[in-house]
């Protein structure tokens, strides 16, 4: 079996069971778990939950003015490498071609040109929300490997991708297998690190927004 | 024709010009990416070689292989250069049989004892003693272990030779192997493909004739000339792939218009072969210009790959199953877990009132 058999294969099939089977567990886990409830009063004109859930999360779209130090183009950055990502994902014909042998739908790709471009932004975006964590002290301070295993685990199939896409490198059916178990490891990694965000970035600000719609002055 | 002729006196007695040879192994070292010079030195050096001594032995296959080389578009040099090797052996060309036949190889075998070139197509069969493919009562395992011994070098020809092609392929039920897994203590050169091209194996083997040595081989001991780049890298469709234009089936616009054929599951860009520059029919066509994606037919293992019309970026197999299980048990995990949660609960609500 050659590489690319491998990673086409059983490192795909297992990485694909272990994120689904990963992200129910979490998911399930944690939204099932006894709530507790609310006793406090609400305060006079608290919207509903479902209001404040989706407030709370449309506020912290954006840092609150005024933005503290270099919060503005952290936040901006940030959005450069998740928007990349999704018109990398999701506009890659290659990347399309494997979502319909996944889900049998399909849509219309991008120019590669395009995507290719989007890539060496969003590669450029993710290192300097690395060198952020680097720099800033309180950031800093506050990572963990986690964070910095999130960060690998998602750069490497964008630059693996980026070079299989040009044929640099290496030839083409090694670059694709690296590109393929670059994501088998993102898959693997995702129910159990920092990037089960994409999943809970919904639960958390908007129980955050239902917690501050209802209590204290709202903001 | 006697073995003592040299090739350059049976050229010119049908009537094949040196001029004729000059263009021709111009061609062939235009081909093979060789120095300027290298075509003066190849048509000296075939005028004045002497035919050499070929056992071809077909094993597990077709034929294909043996139609490819020996009835090509039109009558060429490569067919006279052919003609031209002592072909001692050749199951579906020679004209004996039987005893006879089997003679005419242990003959050859003799005679070239240590100069003679094996040529093979057809993979070997091996389990149970390679029983499921035999002739004159030997099996060709047998048949290739003999020919073998005292071979100055063995050539692979097809992708069933190569690389134990279609009948290499799951499940495998005679145990199909390729030549180079039986025989390692002799060089094998593999001309893969399904069927090989015609211009592969004769300038492999003028290349032999001419320098006495193997040419630059890949890291699957196929001559670099003619596997060298892949079919994508060679492909005049491949502009199509640079923009993200794609056919996404066979009678589409895009397909009209012959944009590229990743999507209908071509695997041009993991193949090696010369399809793309040298063609077929006289260099008329090869399958991706005639419309169709390419299998893959010189790679090792190219019928298990996951299926000819599945694109290479999408997984093999059917993960669906495995998907589906993961969800159940991942989900049961979590219940689980949630529930052991809620029982902690109640055990310290009931503690506290206690």
């Amino acid at each position: 079996m050659s590489l690319l058999d491998f990673a086409r294969g059983p490192a795909l099939q297992v990485a694909l069971a272990v994120f689904v089977g990963g992200v129910a567990w979490r998911l399930l886990s944690l939204l099932l778990l006894p709530w507790a409830r609310d006793r406090s009063v609400a305060r006079p004109g608290a919207p509903s939950a479902l209001m404040g859930a989706v407030h709370g999360f449309v506020r912290h779209l954006w840092p609150p003015k005024p933005a503290p130090g270099n919060a503005v183009f952290v936040t901006l950055n940030s959005y450069v490498f998740h928007f990349g990502l999704a018109v990398i994902v999701l506009g890659l014909a290659q990347h399309i071609l494997f979502l319909r042998g996944l889900f049998g739908v399909q849509w219309a790709n991008l120019p590669s040109g395009l995507v290719s471009a989007v890539s060496v932004v969003t590669l450029a975006a993710l290192v300097v929300a690395l060198a952020h964590r680097l720099v800033d002290p309180v950031v800093r301070l506050i990572s963990t490997l986690n964070d910095y295993f999130s960060w690998f685990v998602t750069v490497v199939p964008v630059a693996s991708g980026l070079l299989a896409v040009s044929h640099l490198g290496a030839r083409y059916e090694t670059l694709l297998a690296i590109h393929i178990l670059s994501v088998a490891l993102l898959l693997i990694w995702f129910p159990f690190g920092k990037l089960m965000h994409a999943f809970l970035v919904f639960l958390t600000r908007s129980e955050t927004g239902i917690l501050y719609s209802r209590r204290g002055g709202g903001i | 024709m006697s073995e003592r002729d040299t090739i350059g006196e049976l050229l010119l007695r049908r009537g094949v010009s040196r001029r004729a040879l000059l263009k021709y192994t111009t061609y062939l070292a235009t081909v093979m990416a060789l120095p300027p010079l290298a075509s003066r030195v190849m048509a000296d050096a075939l005028a004045k070689a002497r035919r050499q001594s070929v056992i071809w032995l077909s094993f597990q296959e077709c034929t294909g292989c043996t139609e490819s080389l020996t009835r090509s578009f039109s009558p060429t040099i490569e067919d006279i250069i052919f003609d031209l090797i002592s072909l001692d052996y050749h199951e579906a060309l020679q004209a004996v049989s039987g005893t006879a036949a089997e003679e005419a190889r242990l003959a050859a075998m003799k005679e070239n004892q240590g100069k003679y070139v094996v040529v093979v197509d057809g993979s070997v069969s091996t389990r149970d003693g390679g029983v499921y493919s035999t002739s004159g009562g030997k099996t060709n395992l047998e048949v290739l272990k003999e020919t073998a011994e005292h071979a100055l070098a063995l050539i692979s020809v097809g992708t069933c030779a190569a690389f134990g092609g279609i009948p290499h392929a799951n499940p495998n039920p005679t145990g199909a192997l390729p030549v180079s897994d039986i025989i390692t203590d002799k060089p094998v050169i593999n001309i893969s493909g399904c069927p090989p091209i015609a211009e592969a194996m004769a300038g492999t083997i003028a290349y032999l004739i001419t320098f006495g040595k193997l040419p630059d081989l890949d890291h699957l001991n196929r001559p670099k000339a003619f596997f060298g780049d892949s079919i994508h890298d060679r492909c005049y469709r491949r502009p199509f792939y640079d923009k993200g234009l794609f056919a996404k089936s066979f009678d589409d616009e895009g397909a009209r218009k012959g944009w590229c054929l990743y999507e209908v599951g071509c695997k041009g860009p993991v193949t090696y072969n010369a399809c793309a520059t040298l063609k077929w029919n006289g260099g008329v066509s090869f399958p991706i210009q005639s419309g169709h994606g390419c299998l893959g037919c010189s790679e090792p293992n190219f019928w298990d790959k996951g299926g000819f019309y599945r694109p290479l970026s999408s997984h093999a197999g059917n993960p669906a199953a495995i998907i589906g299980g993961a969800v159940a048990v991942g989900a049961a995990a979590g219940v689980a877990s949630a529930l052991l949660a809620r029982r902690r609960k109640q055990q310290a609500a009931k503690e506290s009132q206690s």
